[in-house]
């Protein structure tokens, strides 16, 4: 009876898991298939899920109006840059809360992510005017300093809760054995807490990658990453699906396959310290 | 060269006085075991002088200079912690070479020391292991042989052997006892076991409560405890304390007789009382009575002593091992 119990159990649950899977993955299935149609089949009512003619028209179409290297290679500079520049001042920040708080240490932390909540374009004005006066519109190192000031929050907080998790003697016998406060990050801290920094890099990275508000506010024509190269093909001349779609793949494949061969680390990382 | 010497040091956390200021001296070379029960200060008083904590108060001299400020790597001292705190990314080689590396020398020169280290400490095949394939006993192996390649002026050992099983604690009681003879070097040791403390210190001290109850040999303390707190604290089984008309016969508030200093007899004695429980060890017999008009008592024969619960016997005192407290506690001469 138990038994039969729980192997019912187990079926609802997998249903119910793979729903759930296939109506998030659905959107993006979507926009894949939308992007190997023509223009008319992408609109056509109602739509065809396999029975179209396939094309890659879309993709060479894209490919010549717009520079997707250039593109590309802004989105790897600006996520990455990003993402280090952050580690190098996350991570003496981060060591000192788990290391040597004060009583102000947890109030400093719900600070530092209620900047998170604040909606961004609350600042805009104020960010836009200060870029433009220091010549920092459109340019990579713009978008590297804003997305890393967005970012900083939550990269504390996951190298913090992942510090927490490292025994403090071990770094007070480093500190016996003549380790300076360098010695001590570099040689013991950084390598114990290698898992957790990995899986925040790669969702810094992806966080980043995906940052689409400051992105596009921020950049015009040389600076410009993904999301931008996106957001130019729903333009004035009406909204081309096929094109969009084509566009949009070609921006989330490579974070995509990144994710796909990371994910291991990232659910890792994720549920790091949950469960011990 | 390591002499430690602590003048009026105190430590305050917050609201609450951990150590209200105390004097020691530590001589070259000794084995001195801090001991107390837990919450007594014994591993601040440790940390203090790692310098781990900052001293709130007071001076920490090493080999007369004033330390109190030093960073602890600066110190020249060694430490060997109750979690080993062995760094689980590094080789046994990397974790006994680590503070050599730290001290910028040469890496022929580090080898050489590590494989030194760990033939003293029979870890030579487990050099390329991580710290997690090693047992309990072989990974406090490792925490020591990374303190002893630094040449310290003294080792600290923060209970190192609370986290090993009984029959390992012996053995490695044994082998650190060795290491003390053939190195000479000061060595501190913290513990709650009053056993580790007899066997292995030339000087224990007794702490309650931050405070210093007493400063001797293992013999001083057992034969001449300064109050009632230490002659409860050292030897195993406890000393009795006898209250009441008894003890007021000895002119004292308190009384206090050893388990092994009663005589025990089927037929004859001062006291008559009835066994709870007999613990028959073969070297020793172990008894709990409950002695006519004084109530618990222990006691403790060589040999065998063929009794069992419910039965009567007959307690004697040695007559010159009955030792007299006033009421505050303090032993009266």
């Amino acid at each position: 009876m138990a038994r039969a119990t729980s192997t019912q159990r187990r079926w609802v649950v997998t249903i119910v898991a793979w729903s759930v899977g296939l109506l998030i993955f659905f959107p993006i299935f979507w926009t894949i298939l939308t992007s190997f149609k023509t223009e008319a089949e992408a609109i056509a009512s109602p739509p065809s899920l396999f029975a179209f003619e396939w094309t890659l028209e879309n993709y060479g179409e894209v490919q010549e109006r717009s520079n997707y290297f250039r593109h590309f290679m802004n989105s790897v500079v600006i996520s990455l840059g990003s993402t280090l520049l952050g580690l190098i001042i996350a991570v003496p920040a981060a060591w000192a809360m788990a290391f040597s708080p004060t009583p102000r240490t947890k109030d400093v932390l719900m600070w530092m992510l209620s900047t998170k909540m604040l909606p961004p374009v609350g600042v805009l004005i104020p960010i836009y005017l200060m870029f433009r006066d220091t010549g920092l519109l459109d340019t990579r190192t713009g978008l590297v300093i804003v997305l890393t000031l967005i970012n900083l929050p939550i990269i504390v907080w996951m190298l913090y809760t992942y510090f927490k998790e490292i025994p403090g003697e071990i770094l007070e016998a480093s500190r016996m054995d003549g380790a300076s406060l360098r010695d001590e990050i570099i040689h013991v801290l950084t390598p114990m807490a290698v898992p957790g920094i990995a899986s925040t890099l790669l969702l810094n990275v992806i966080l980043s990658w995906n940052e689409a508000f400051w992105t596009l506010n921020l950049t015009a024509a040389k600076a410009a990453p993904l999301t931008a190269f996106i957001a130019s093909y729903s333009s004035p001349e009406g909204l081309f699906y096929a094109k969009l779609s084509a566009a949009s793949t070609m921006a989330i494949a490579p974070i995509l396959i990144m994710g796909w061969f990371s994910q291991k680390q990232l659910v890792r990382g994720l549920t790091f310290g949950a469960v011990k | 060269m390591g002499s430690i010497s602590l003048k009026q040091v105190s430590k305050v956390f917050g609201d609450t006085t951990v150590i209200p200021g105390l004097d020691l001296q530590i001589e070259e070379g000794e084995f001195v075991v801090f001991v107390g029960p837990s919450g007594c200060g014994k591993s601040t008083l440790l940390r203090l002088i790692a310098g781990l904590e900052d001293v709130s108060g007071g001076v920490v001299e090493i080999n007369g200079q004033d330390a109190t400020r030093i960073a602890p790597a600066k110190r020249g001292l060694a430490m060997v912690f109750q979690s080993y705190a062995l760094y689980p990314h590094m080789s046994v080689r990397k974790n006994i070479g680590f503070p050599l590396k730290m001290a910028k020398m040469d890496k022929a020169e580090i080898d050489k020391k590590v494989e030194g280290a760990a033939s003293v400490l029979n870890l030579t095949d487990y050099l390329d292991r991580r710290p997690g394939q090693l047992s309990g006993g072989q990974r406090q192996r490792v925490a020591i042989g990374r303190a002893i390649v630094r040449d310290p002026a003294a080792f600290l050992f923060d209970e190192p052997l609370s986290n090993l099983d009984a029959a390992l604690r012996v053995n490695m009681r044994l082998e650190i006892s060795e290491l003390h003879q053939q190195l000479k070097t000061t060595m501190i040791y913290v513990t709650h076991d009053q056993v580790e403390a007899m066997t292995m210190a030339d000087k224990i001290v007794v702490l309650q409560a931050g405070r210093i109850e007493q400063v001797g040999s293992p013999l001083d303390l057992y034969h001449k405890p300064r109050n009632r707190f230490v002659a409860g604290f050292i030897g195993s089984p406890k000393m009795n304390f006898i209250e009441g008309a008894e003890a007021a016969k000895h002119d004292a508030a308190v009384t206090g007789v050893r388990p092994e200093h009663l005589s025990l007899s089927k037929t004859e004695g001062t006291w008559q009382g009835t066994v709870g429980v007999a613990e028959h060890l073969g070297s020793d017999t172990f008894l709990h009575l409950t002695v006519d008009g004084i109530g618990g008592m222990t006691a403790r024969t060589s040999g065998e002593f063929d009794v069992h619960h419910g039965d009567r016997v007959y307690l004697t005192p040695r007559a010159d091992r009955i030792y007299r407290f006033a009421a505050d506690g303090n032993a009266i001469a």
